[in-house]
């Protein structure tokens, strides 16, 4: 019978457990192992990856808004979220007297378990994934983020207050709607990869900064901001924050919560956060891979002499570098918030059916003429051809898609060292500020007219 | 080295067992709380976590990309258009759903004869527990995509216009709904 545990125990071990293991651990061991990754692993990543996203949004909020931000607990306020947590800790959990008990406390954690759940096929590095075996890992997670709703829907029901109401109906609205170009967007990328699974998904784009994605055709660099765009609305980021506009619904689905419980739902949406700007990564922006291609050479290079102190090391580079990509993507999302205003409610979702929607369409078919018409280079990098000996491209007949890959890179470095250009620019004339803040001058009170 | 290898999938039938179980209780234990359930939110609660554990069904019969269709499709689609369909049409969550008697004998006697028959063809099945040879990994998924703009394609075609003509009507009759309010 080839069930899931077979299947499972009749795979080779993975770097880490096969240096713990051994080469033939028994299935008890790999069970316990894998528990041992969860308790060890993933939830402090993800416990204090939310504590520092929270610190940092709100860091990144004062200096927008010409404020500090958070600067008394700890250094440069680091440790604000940790005594937050321990106030959220001791304050008494309220539960509304006409709410329906059971879905009130109930909804917290179904919001925060799908995006636990989500992390067991995040690809960290070339061997350090919790699940490298899962075919359709892709869409598993795209899958588990939608269960997501539910926990808001629940929130919203429970709680028996019609601006919670309101604020996940907004939330199902939008969700549902915008699941579709996110989907789409996805799978322009996925018709030029060839593959679901996140960790040939990694490998396929280790060969350097072309070989990324979102550097392979037009449609796939489009598709990748198109991708943003909904992973911010699927997420309820601002400017789709409708959910729980403080402005017009007081919190929205989660008004009535206190303490623990509306923790949870904070630490759900910054692990959610990173989870869509970690499929952006691992998806778009080549995974765990530097932008030389060095960790795809030298992981097969060192895999064929099975020289495991330096896969270590190279996947704690790797995974470095993919933490690295996804929080950019998290600053960006944290930027965005705090520079957009919000839309209506049917402003979103015009913005979903009648622009994201039709742009998805016709990316999806140009990806499609594409495959059609360009030859590309199949395979992985270093293994099935040399990523960096671009006369070989030339001669071998992918003059077109060299040139398309090598004119998209240049426009994405021309990006991103826009914005570098311009922080750098603003952190040499920070000194140039007429007035700053530290400085205030006294404000004169005003005469009373006719006083 | 061979008691090495009894011994590892001795473990392995175990361990299938227990998820197999603990999937099976999550589904039926799920599914008697939907028709026990007086409110329908709750109702929704519980048939999600039924979907869900189907879902986790198919993770255990390694059949993972139908349990990510499971999930999108089934637990986060459909369940959410009825858990929507509830909040726009039931005023308070304090009312609960009391059906009459003529409801109660209609749905058991259905209930009773869906599972007769079910239980018939189980027992009557000639398949085996050894199923055809399933490949795991993304090798299926690609094979999945094959057959379906291959083998199957007209079916796969007639079922998207069948599907298309249905948004259609959706869109016309919400539509022709609107302008009657209107006038």
């Amino acid at each position: 019978m080839h069930s899931l545990v077979f299947t499972l125990s009749q795979a080779s071990p993975t770097l880490m457990e096969g240096l713990v293991l051994g080469d033939h651990p028994s299935l008890l061991g790999r069970v316990i192992w894998s528990v041992a990754v969860i308790f060890v692993g993933i939830t402090p990543f993800i416990s204090v990856f939310a504590m520092l996203a929270i610190w940092g949004e709100r860091k990144v909020a004062g200096h927008m808004q010409c404020r500090f931000g958070p600067n008394r607990v700890g250094p440069i306020g680091i440790l604000q979220s940790l005594a937050d947590g321990l106030k959220l800790f001791v304050k008494e959990d309220l539960r509304p007297g006409v709410a329906d008990g059971l879905l009130f406390r109930l909804a917290p954690y179904m919001a925060f378990v799908p995006v636990f759940v989500a992390y067991m096929a995040l690809p960290f590095g070339p061997d350090w994934t919790f699940e490298p075996a899962l075919g359709a890992g892709l869409f598993w997670l795209l899958a588990v983020l939608t269960l997501e709703i539910m926990g808001v829907i629940l929130a919203g029901w429970g709680s028996n207050n019609k601006w919670a109401v309101y604020g996940a109906m907004r939330e199902v609205c939008q969700m549902v709607s915008y699941e579709i170009p996110l989907g789409m967007s996805i799978v322009v990328a996925v018709m030029t990869a060839g593959t679901l699974n996140l960790v040939q998904l990694g490998n396929i784009q280790s060969g350097g900064l072309h070989t990324w994605l979102v550097f392979r055709n037009p449609f796939v660099f489009l598709a990748c901001c198109v991708y943003f765009v909904a992973s911010l609305a699927s997420n309820k980021r601002a400017p789709f924050d409708l959910p729980e506009s403080e402005s017009e619904l007081v919190a929205g689905f989660h008004t009535e919560y206190s303490g623990m419980r509306w923790s949870f739902f904070f630490f759900a949406e910054y692990s959610a956060m990173f989870a869509v700007g970690g499929i952006q990564a691992a998806l778009f922006l080549g995974g765990w891979n530097d932008p030389f291609g060095l960790i795809g050479y030298l992981h097969g290079k060192w895999m064929a002499s099975g020289f495991s102190a330096g896969l270590v090391a190279l996947n704690a580079v790797g995974a470095a570098i993919f933490v690295a990509k996804a929080c950019v993507i998290v600053f960006i999302q944290m930027w965005l918030r705090w520079t957009l205003p919000r839309p209506r409610i049917d402003q979103v979702l015009y913005a979903c059916v009648k622009v994201l929607l039709p742009i998805t369409c016709v990316l999806l078919l140009g990806g499609a003429v594409w495959q059609l018409l360009v030859r590309e280079r199949v395979g992985l990098p270093w293994k099935d051809y040399q990523p960096w000996d671009l006369a070989s491209w030339w001669t071998g007949g992918f003059a077109a898609t060299m040139v398309t890959q090598i004119v998209l890179s240049l426009v994405g470095l021309t990006v991103v060292s826009m914005v570098l250009g311009w922080i750098g620019y603003a952190w040499v004339t920070r000194h140039s500020v007429v007035q700053r803040l530290s400085e205030a001058a006294p404000i004169e009170p005003r005469q009373r007219v006719g006083a | 080295m061979m008691g090495f290898l009894a011994d590892n999938t001795t473990q392995t039938e175990t361990a299938s067992a227990v998820l197999f179980y603990m999937c099976a209780a999550i589904v039926v234990g799920s599914a008697i709380w939907v028709a026990s359930s007086r409110s329908i939110v709750r109702m929704a609660l519980a048939l999600l976590f039924t979907l869900v554990g189907v879902g986790g069904l198919y993770f255990c019969l390694n059949a993972e990309f139908l349990a990510a269709v499971q999930l999108v499709v089934y637990a986060g689609g459909t369940l959410i258009l009825i858990v929507f369909g509830v909040m726009l049409t039931n005023p308070s969550t304090a009312k609960l759903y009391s059906p009459r008697r003529i409801e109660v004998v209609v749905a058991t006697s259905i209930g009773l004869l869906l599972l007769a028959s079910l239980v018939t063809a189980i027992v009557r099945s000639t398949l085996s527990g050894n199923g055809p040879e399933t490949q795991s990994g993304s090798y299926a998924v690609g094979k999945l995509g094959e057959a379906l703009l291959g083998d199957y394609l007209v079916p796969f075609e007639i079922i998207s216009v069948l599907l298309l003509a249905v948004m259609i009507g959706a869109a016309y009759l919400a539509k022709a709904r609107r302008k009657g309010e209107g006038n």
